[in-house]
Parts: structure tokens; sequence; C-alpha cells
């Protein structure tokens, strides 16, 4: 069985894909919903605007199946956008509803900090993390945002920060994120990738 | 946990090749793009940037094809630009694989192309470009590879466009590119302290000094620099471990499990 990518219809999906390609993964461009509700596991790939997001997903149906798909324990990988839209809603578009999979709201990063928060940073772990596994303290991975979701939730194993502290990595039951972009995190980013597939069932 | 200054080599394209100027003129060949940027990402550099200097029609289609070629190599941001005119080429830039893209001349003539690119694509991907030549105590941006001068005030032109949704400002130093003289510390210093975003300080590198000096006296959030790296008078890693002893936060490498080279790499993972 094949990786599905969640193709929104903008982003950074062709190196997501030849990251998990070059790892040895089967992927496959999802655009239809029988394209998720056939997937060993979902990869939801982002980059841009909340809104377009989910309007990307509404648009193309995708929406419920991916609520089914985590109902069904599928394993689900949001990056970035895709981690963010998995929580309940965003500061970036006001009145838009995410996936919900998470109650918190996602927030912008605070004034007092240069945003969006571009570059490497590392991790502050929480908890053990099945997508860290192996990988040294102190690793720098690759964020390019401007808003996040707070480290405060259960999900949030493993932190950043930039003005605030945020949720780097989230992992619960099924579902795992990160904020970073693990396709463009170098030899740290694969091992994720890696730790991923990995813990695919 | 520091957010780390990034190095940042900067590859100048024409006709599908690296060249390199000395002050915007007297090009030269300096190899195949792909090929340094695979160096590149081997090395350690946290980024890549290839600028088309070309700007003609046939040049365009060849540097997508170049921007192709670099992206497949990279596990690192690719940022792009150079002759970007409209909101089109901007996303033909993104779609061709880069993760940014910047704009310079055409975004001085119709400063919405910033507000465009960053509703449609995000202000993490739109870099404003700025080369400027010091004017008494300020600094004066110039369009067109270094040709024409604007009239505007170097400040003033990248608060203007972050606030139009600018995610970074590429600032290169005309008097000092290509010179080797070391960046232009007071600028960069300038330009940090007015706008919000990261500086990528450009223009001038020569010594591993230049770079701590940005860094520290210049506070810029990345330093980009082209030939000394190409022609591997100075290699990245020596560079940062430079810096890493003199306590600038850099990303090192590191020893990761499963490497590939201590292992096959797809041990049959899609077909479990």
């Amino acid at each position: 069985m094949t990786i599905a990518i969640v193709d929104y219809g903008a982003g950074n999906l062709p190196s997501v894909e030849r990251a998990l390609r070059s790892l040895g993964a089967e992927t496959v461009r999802a655009v239809h919903p029988e394209q998720l509700a056939s997937a060993r596991a979902i990869v939801l790939p982002g980059v841009g605007h909340f809104s377009a997001f989910v309007a990307g997903l509404r648009e193309r149906n995708l929406t419920s199946s991916l609520r089914a798909a985590y109902d069904s324990g599928v394993p689900i990988l949001g990056i970035c956008l895709g981690l963010q839209a998995m929580y309940a809603a965003s500061d970036e578009a006001p009145g838009e509803q995410g996936l919900a999979f998470f109650r918190e709201h996602v927030r912008a990063l605070p004034p007092n900090v240069k945003c969006p928060h571009i570059g490497w940073n590392q991790l502050r772990r929480v908890r053990d993390a099945r997508l860290l596994r192996g990988i040294p303290e102190g690793a720098y991975f690759y964020f390019a945002h401007s808003f996040a979701a707070p480290a405060t939730g259960d999900e949030a194993v493993a932190a950043c920060d930039h003005g605030v502290p945020f949720a780097a990595v989230i992992e619960r039951k099924s579902l795992m994120g990160v904020q970073f972009h693990p396709e463009k995190s170098g030899d740290a980013g694969a091992a994720v990738l890696r730790n991923f597939l990995e813990s695919l069932p | 946990m520091t957010l780390a200054r990034r190095i940042i080599p900067c590859l100048d394209v024409d006709g599908g090749r690296v060249v390199k100027g000395v002050e915007f003129e007297a090009l030269r060949d300096m190899g195949d793009p792909a090929e340094l940027a695979a160096r590149y990402n081997r090395e350690g550099a946290d980024e890549v940037v290839v600028l088309d200097i070309s700007a003609s029609v046939e040049g365009r289609a060849t540097f997508l094809d170049t921007i192709r070629r670099v992206a497949e190599k990279l596990n690192i941001p690719l940022t792009a630009g150079g002759g970007i005119r409209r909101m089109q080429d901007g996303q033909a830039v993104l779609l061709a694989g880069a993760d940014k893209v910047t704009v310079n001349t055409a975004a001085v003539k119709r400063p919405e192309l910033i507000s465009e690119l960053a509703r449609q694509f995000g202000s993490q991907a739109v870099v404003l470009s700025i080369d400027v030549k010091r004017k008494g105590a300020s600094w004066e941006p110039y369009t067109r590879g270094g040709r024409d001068a604007t009239g505007l005030d170097a400040a003033e032109w990248a608060a203007e466009a972050v606030s139009r949704g600018a995610g970074e400002i590429l600032l290169t130093s005309i008097d000092r590119d290509g010179t080797c003289s070391g960046f232009d510390c007071e600028l960069t210093a300038k330009i940090a302290a007015t706008v919000p975003v990261p500086v990528i300080a450009s223009g001038g590198a020569n010594a591993f000094d230049d770079f701590l000096a940005v860094f520290t006296a210049g506070h810029a959030d990345a330093g980009l620099a082209a030939s000394i790296f190409h022609s591997a008078t100075h290699s990245i890693p020596a560079l940062k471990q430079f810096l890493a002893d003199r306590g600038v936060p850099v990303r090192m490498p590191m020893r990761l499990p499963s490497d590939p080279s201590s292992g096959s790499p797809s041990s049959g993972l899609g077909t479990r």
C-alpha cells in the first residue's frame, strides 16, 4: 500500500514526495477521497494560507475522508500548515474551521520577535517522540511560518521557542505532525521522515 | 535553543551556467548549477539561492529548468529569482521547485507585486531583494542589476516591502559586491533594526572574519556569498566551525541514526 500525499492545489508537494521516495516509500498524489480511503498512511504537506488549505480540502471533498481516515486509525503526518490544519482554527483565517483533530487554536507568533520565523532552530523534548527516535538533542530543523499551535496540549511532544513556546512536533495515537519542514531539514529531516515510515503498522 | 545564523551560497545563473561578475560586470563561468548545489547541500549549506541574471525571454525557460535541476539535488531550502515581473513569474519559479521567490526591479516599479505574491504564497515565500549603493549616511536602492538609481531610501523601501508582506530582505551592497572587502555591516545593522523580518547580508564576503562581523556588528540573520564558495577558497564546514568556536549559533553536522552510509536507506519500506 502506498502513502497518499494530499494535493490540495498548492504547496511544496514535489519536495515532500521526493524526500519520501528517496527513503524507499511508494507515494501517490491524492486528489480524490478514494485515494485516502485506500492509503496506508496520509501526509498533509502545506505551505501558504490556512484558508486556502482548508478551502482546497473542501473543494476536493477531502475533509470528510480525512476525518474518516483519522477515525479508522490511518496514520496521518501533517507538515507545517498541514500540522496547523489539524487544529480547530487559526488566527490566520478567523471563522474558517480546521480539521479539528485537536481542540486548540493556532495562534500568530508574538510581535516581539522577527516574523516569519524563518531558519534553522532546535527542539525541546517534552516526552518520548516516535518521530524523533535516535535523533540527537540539539539537531536543527528548518522552520518557515508565522503561526503556530500552542505547546500546552498533550499532543505536543517537542516544543520550539520563538517569542513563545509552540508545538514543534505533535503525536497522538495515529496523528503526527511537525511544524518544521522535514523535507528541507537536511539529514535530520530525513531521519524524521524515516521514523515516520518505520512507525507505520 | 537558538535560531541558527545561516550560511547561504548563491548561484548567479546565465544560460544554464553559474557565472560570477565583479561589481555586476565581467562575467566568468563557475560551473554547473546542479553540481554546485549538490556540493553545497553535502557541505552543510543552510539554503541555496539561485538568481537568473540573464533576464532575457530565452533565459526564462532555461532558468526554470535550472531551478528544477537544482531543486532535485537539495534537501535544504531553495530561493530563486531574477527578472520576476508578474505574479505568474513568481508562481512558475515556485512550481519549478523553489521554496521562496525574490523580487527586485518589478517590485520597485509596482510594489503591489509583493502583496500579490504574499497573499497567494505566504510571506515566508517572498523575499525582497534590494541592491544598494551608499549615499552619504544612507543607502539608495538600484534596480536592473545595479544600473538604475531609484531615488528611494533603502530603509524606507525595506519597511514598505515588509508592510506589504515580504518575509525576508536580501540586502546586497553593490559597492562591496565582488570586491572582497567585507560585508557592509553598518548597512545590515541599519536594515535589521528597521524591519521585523530576517535580513540576508550579501556583497563583499572574502574572509571568515567578514561573516563573524556581519553576524555580530551587522546583526544579520544570514550571510550570502558566491565566488568564495564556488572557487573553494573557503569551505562551508570550516566557516561554520570558525563561527561556532566564536559563539555564533550555526547548524553543525551531526551523526544521525541509520545514516545512508551505515545501512540501506530503503529497506523495503514501501512494500511492507
